[in-house]
């Protein structure tokens, strides 16, 4: 059950959250849109660090209390290439498309425009592509 | 003031969510995208949770306001214009998620863990973002420069 419900209550936090950032901030909860837009300092710059730094203390306390809800395990294909090779291809391509998970998978999405539905749909397919390949060709390494 | 204790509260809430949905655990992503594999279906229900939510919450308290709490308007809604530039960046950023099993917001969030791997990966993903920037900026001078130039070339005919 808790394979559910601990996904289904954090999948809500994650929506209550965005909502909360429309209605009080009139601002949209895309992850990608608001540390990238600090590239640029204006005006948007101060609640973009507040958000920032909200997010980035939840995770140093929930680091410190439960540190097992970070994941540590080996994941496929891992190297430091490859890390490198998909923090560039995250950031470029989320600047690049306007959005990640967050900004068109949530906020997008939930207001139903049709960009974020078409992003959405094409970075799930490139995703899984891309677990597809390397689930592969790991396989077929060993 | 209160505008910038609501978006911290915001985030350390979507942080939360986000850690307690299993999204900070990359492996678990990877396992997620597997549709032809050992497929973990959890983290739908994180995202179908997060879209159910959103989606409802936001009709319900946006219709009654004419303007949000502590700005002049909300946003405007998105265009519904298709271009390369949307499927050729949401395309690439589904190889990164893939490959790393991060995407933006569970990387943020795991940075205090101080794990190498998601270090590299967030200081990485701010590389990719500076390098569009960068390269943004030498288009917008390119077409600026190419303007000028058609400017000045019948002037100088003349």
């Amino acid at each position: 059950m808790t394979s559910v419900l601990l996904p289904l209550l954090g999948g809500i936090l994650i929506g209550v959250s965005s909502v909360m950032l429309l209605v009080f901030n009139g601002r949209i909860a895309g992850i990608s849109g608001i540390l990238g837009g600090l590239l640029r300092p204006s005006g948007e710059t101060p609640w973009r660090l507040a958000f920032l730094g909200g997010l980035l203390g939840m995770g140093a306390l929930l680091f410190a209390l439960q540190p097992g809800l970070f994941g540590t395990g080996p994941t496929l294909g891992s190297g430091p290439v490859l890390t490198v090779a998909a923090g560039l291809l995250v950031g470029f391509g989320t600047r690049l498309g306007n959005g990640c998970t967050s900004g068109h998978g949530i906020c997008g999405m939930g207001r139903g425009s049709k960009r974020s539905i078409v992003a959405t749909m094409t970075f799930m397919a490139t995703a899984v592509l891309t677990v597809f390949v390397l689930r592969t060709l790991t396989v077929g390494a060993a | 003031m209160r505008a910038l204790i609501t978006a911290a509260v915001s985030g350390a809430v979507f942080s939360l969510g986000l850690a307690l949905g299993g999204m900070t655990d990359p492996t678990k992503v990877q396992g997620f995208l597997d549709l032809t594999g050992d497929w973990d279906p959890s983290l739908a229900f994180v995202m179908g949770g997060g879209l159910g939510s959103f989606a409802l919450l936001q009709r319900l308290l946006t219709r009654r306001r004419d303007r949000p709490v502590f700005a002049p308007a909300f946003p405007a809604c998105p265009s519904s214009r298709l271009d390369r530039r949307l499927l050729g960046g949401s395309a690439m950023f589904g190889v990164g998620w893939g490959l790393g099993g991060f995407c933006p917001g569970p990387a943020l969030t795991s940075v205090a863990s101080g794990g190498s791997t998601v270090l590299l990966f967030t200081l990485s993903m701010v590389g990719g973002m500076v390098l569009f920037r960068g390269l943004e900026a030498l288009r917008a001078r390119a077409v600026a420069q190419a303007a000028e130039g058609a400017e000045a070339l019948p002037a100088a005919e003349s």
